[in-house]
C-alpha cells in the first residue's frame, strides 16, 4: 500500500506541474493574437468606445502579469470567463454541450476497443495468414481515412439511403435519452472505426512480443489450453502498451469529435469550439482548450495508475 | 513512451515479412504521382481549377470530366490536382517547422541535463492538447492564412519530433565517441552538429514522414471546418465541405477529394513504416 501511495503522490506532483503549464500555454495562445483581440472580436465596424469597453470587460487593459494572475485565480474558483457572443459563463456553455461529446467519445472508444482487441489478438495468433495480412492492410487504410469523410459516407448510406439513423442533430432535453443516443450511432461508428486502426496495430504488436516469450511456452508445455494461454498468460502481459495506446486514443477521439460533431450537427463541445473560432470568441476557445487538456492529463494519470494494477513490477 | 516505441518495431518488421518492401514501394510510387501531379498541375489538369461552366454543373464522371463536375460546372479532376498543391505545400511547411523546433527542443533536452526536466514537462503540456483543437486555437489567435495554418500545425506537431529526438540524443550522449569528443575539449556546438545531429537523421526522417501524414489529415480537417487556409484555390477539405450539400444527387463530389486524401496519407504511412524498417532499430527503440 505504501508503494502505491508513494507512486500516487509522485504522479500527482507531475500532473500538477503539467496542468500549470497547460494553463500557461492556453493563456499565451490567446495573447499572441496580432493586434487587439477585442478589436478582432468586434469586427471592423466597432467604435473605439466599444473596443475599450470589451477590453475592460475581458481584463485586457491590465498589465500582462496581473491578467495571468486573474486568469489563474478564476480557474481555481471554477470561473473560465464570459462568452462574448453567447452572453453566458464559459463553464455554463461547456456544461450545456458536454453530454453529446461525452457519450460520443465513450461510444467511440468502446467501438474501437471492441473491434481492436479481438482482431488484434487473433491477427497476432494467426500471424502470417491471409487473415493477418488483411488486418494489417485494413488498419493501414483505416488510419489514412479522415473520420469526417467516413462520417459523410455513413450518412449517405445509412441515414439518407437506408433511413436507419438520423443524418444529423441530437434533440433537446425533452427528447428521450435513448433517442438522443440513437443520433450518436453513426458518428460513434465513424470515429470508432478510424481509431480502432491504431489500437489494433498495437494490440497485434504487443501480443506478438509476448507470444514468443518463455512463460508462454512454459504454459503450453504445462498443457494449458490455447485459449487460456492466449488470454491469461499472453494478453495479461501485453496489456501495458495496449492500455497506453487506448489512453492516447482518447485524446485523438476528442480531436476527431471536433470535426465529427460538425459533420453530424451534434451540439457538443467540438461544435462550440468551431463556432467560437469563426466568431473569434476567445474566452470560449480558451476555456474549451483548458478543459479538454485537463481531461487528457487526468486520463493519462489514470492510465499510469492502471499500470500498477496490471503489472505490480512497475515502479513509478 | 518507451513501451510504445518498442512494440511498434515488431509491427514494422511484421509488415516487411508480409509484403517485403512492396508496401513501401507502393507508397513511394503513389506519393511520387501525387507530387508530380501537383508540381505539373497547370499541364496535367485538363481545365483551369476555377473555370466555371454552369451548363455543365453536377455532371457525373465521364470522358470529358474524369471525376465529374461540381455545382458550378468546375472540373473536379482539375480541382483535385490543384488542391494537392496546397495540401503538399502546407504539409511540407509543417514538417520543416516541426522538425526545426523539435530538433532544437529535443537535442537541448537530451543533451543538457539541466534543460531536460523543464523542456520535457513543456512537451507533456503541449501534447495534452488534441492536435486539431490546438491548431484551431492557434489559427483563431493568429488569423486564418496559409502561413498561420502552417505555423499552427508546425507548433502542434513539434513535440512529437522533440520526444523522438530527445530519446535518441539521450542514448547518443552516453556513447563512447561522444564522451571522447567531450573529453578532447571539442566545442559543444561542434559535437552537436557533427556527432549528434548526423546520427539523428534517420529517426528524424522516419518521424517526419509520419508528421507529414498527420499534417495532411489535419489540414484537410481544418479546411473542411472552414478554419483553414483561405485562398481562391481549392483544397481537398474545402471541396468536401462545399460538395456536402450536393452529395445526395452528386456523390462524386464527396468520393474523389476524399480518395485523394486517403491515398496521399496512405502513401506516407507506407513510406514511413518502410523507412522505420530500414533505420537502425536501436535508435528507434529508444524513442
Amino acid at each position: 500500500m505504501a508503494r502505491i501511495a508513494q507512486a500516487l503522490l509522485k504522479r500527482l506532483g507531475g500532473m500538477a506541474i503539467v496542468l500549470a503549464l497547460v494553463v500557461t500555454v492556453v493563456f499565451i495562445i490567446v495573447r499572441v493574437t496580432p493586434g487587439d483581440p477585442a478589436a478582432v472580436m468586434l469586427g471592423s465596424d466597432a467604435t473605439p468606445a466599444d473596443i475599450a469597453q470589451l477590453r475592460e470587460k475581458m481584463g485586457l487593459d491590465a498589465p500582462l502579469l496581473l491578467q495571468y494572475g486573474q486568469f489563474v485565480l478564476g480557474i481555481v474558483q471554477g470561473d473560465l470567463g464570459q462568452s462574448i457572443f453567447l452572453n453566458q459563463p464559459v463553464t455554463t456553455a461547456l456544461a450545456a454541450r458536454a453530454e453529446p461529446t461525452f457519450f460520443l467519445t465513450l461510444f467511440s472508444i468502446l467501438i474501437a476497443v471492441a473491434i481492436a482487441l479481438p482482431v488484434g489478438i487473433l491477427s497476432a495468433v494467426k500471424r502470417g495468414t491471409i487473415f493477418d495480412q488483411i488486418v494489417v492492410t485494413l488498419t493501414m487504410v483505416a488510419a489514412s481515412v479522415p473520420s469526417f469523410w467516413l462520417g459523410l459516407i455513413l450518412i449517405q448510406v445509412f441515414a439518407v439511403g437506408q433511413g436507419w439513423f438520423p443524418a444529423s442533430g441530437y434533440g433537446g432535453p425533452e427528447t428521450p435519452f435513448l433517442e438522443r443516443l440513437h443520433h450518436l450511432v453513426l458518428p460513434a461508428v465513424a470515429l470508432g472505426v478510424v481509431n480502432s486502426a491504431l489500437i489494433t496495430r498495437f494490440t497485434r504488436a504487443a501480443m506478438l512480443d509476448v507470444l514468443g516469450d518463455d512463460y508462454v511456452r512454459t504454459a503450453r508445455a504445462k498443457g494449458a489450453g490455447e485459449g487460456r494461454v492466449i488470454l491469461k498468460h499472453a494478453l495479461k502481459n501485453a496489456m501495458i502498451p495496449i492500455i497506453t495506446v487506448i489512453g492516447l486514443s482518447i485524446a485523438m477521439l476528442v480531436a476527431g469529435a471536433v470535426v465529427t460533431e460538425t459533420v453530424f450537427g451534434l451540439p457538443g463541445v467540438g461544435n462550440l469550439v468551431v463556432s467560437a473560432v469563426l466568431r473569434r470568441d476567445y474566452p470560449v476557445i480558451q476555456g474549451a482548450l483548458l478543459v479538454v487538456a485537463a481531461i487528457y492529463v487526468l486520463i493519462n494519470f489514470i492510465v499510469d495508475m492502471l499500470y500498477i494494477l496490471v503489472d505490480p513490477r512497475v515502479r513509478l | 513512451m518507451t513501451t510504445m516505441a518498442s512494440v511498434s518495431m515488431p509491427f514494422a518488421s511484421g509488415l516487411r515479412r508480409l509484403f517485403g518492401n512492396r508496401a513501401m514501394l507502393f507508397g513511394a510510387i503513389i506519393l511520387a504521382i501525387v507530387i508530380l501531379a501537383a508540381l505539373l498541375a497547370p499541364w496535367v489538369a485538363p481545365y483551369a481549377p476555377n473555370k466555371l461552366s454552369i451548363i455543365n454543373k453536377l455532371k457525373p464522371p465521364s470522358m470529358t470530366n474524369f471525376f465529374g463536375t461540381d455545382e458550378f460546372g468546375r472540373d473536379i479532376f482539375s480541382r483535385a490536382i490543384f488542391a494537392g498543391r496546397i495540401s503538399l505545400l502546407v504539409s511540407l511547411g509543417v514538417v520543416v517547422i516541426s522538425t526545426v523546433l523539435g530538433v532544437i527542443l529535443g537535442v537541448a533536452a537530451g543533451f543538457f541535463r539541466s534543460l531536460d526536466a523543464p523542456i520535457s514537462r513543456l512537451l507533456d503540456a503541449m501534447m495534452s492538447f488534441p492536435d486539431i483543437l490546438l491548431a484551431i486555437a492557434l489559427v483563431a489567435a493568429l488569423g486564418p492564412s496559409l502561413t498561420t495554418v502552417i505555423l499552427a500545425l508546425g507548433i502542434t506537431y513539434a513535440p512529437r519530433l522533440a520526444r523522438i529526438v530527445r530519446g535518441s540524443t539521450l542514448v547518443l550522449r552516453e556513447l563512447p565517441y561522444i564522451e571522447a569528443a567531450v573529453a578532447m575539449g571539442l566545442p559543444t556546438w561542434q559535437i552537436l552538429a557533427r556527432h549528434v545531429l548526423l546520427n539523428l537523421a534517420s529517426p528524424i526522417l522516419v518521424q517526419a514522414t509520419f508528421v507529414f501524414a498527420s499534417a495532411m489529415l489535419a489540414e484537410a480537417s481544418l479546411s473542411f471546418l472552414g478554419v483553414g487556409v483561405s485562398t481562391d484555390m481549392p483544397t481537398w477539405g474545402t471541396m468536401l465541405a462545399s460538395g456536402r450539400e450536393y452529395m445526395n444527387n452528386a456523390p462524386w463530389l464527396m468520393v474523389f477529394p476524399g480518395l485523394a486524401i486517403v491515398f496521399s496519407v496512405l502513401s506516407l504511412q507506407l513510406l514511413g513504416d518502410g523507412l522505420r524498417d530500414l533505420v537502425d532499430p536501436r535508435l528507434a527503440k529508444e524513442s
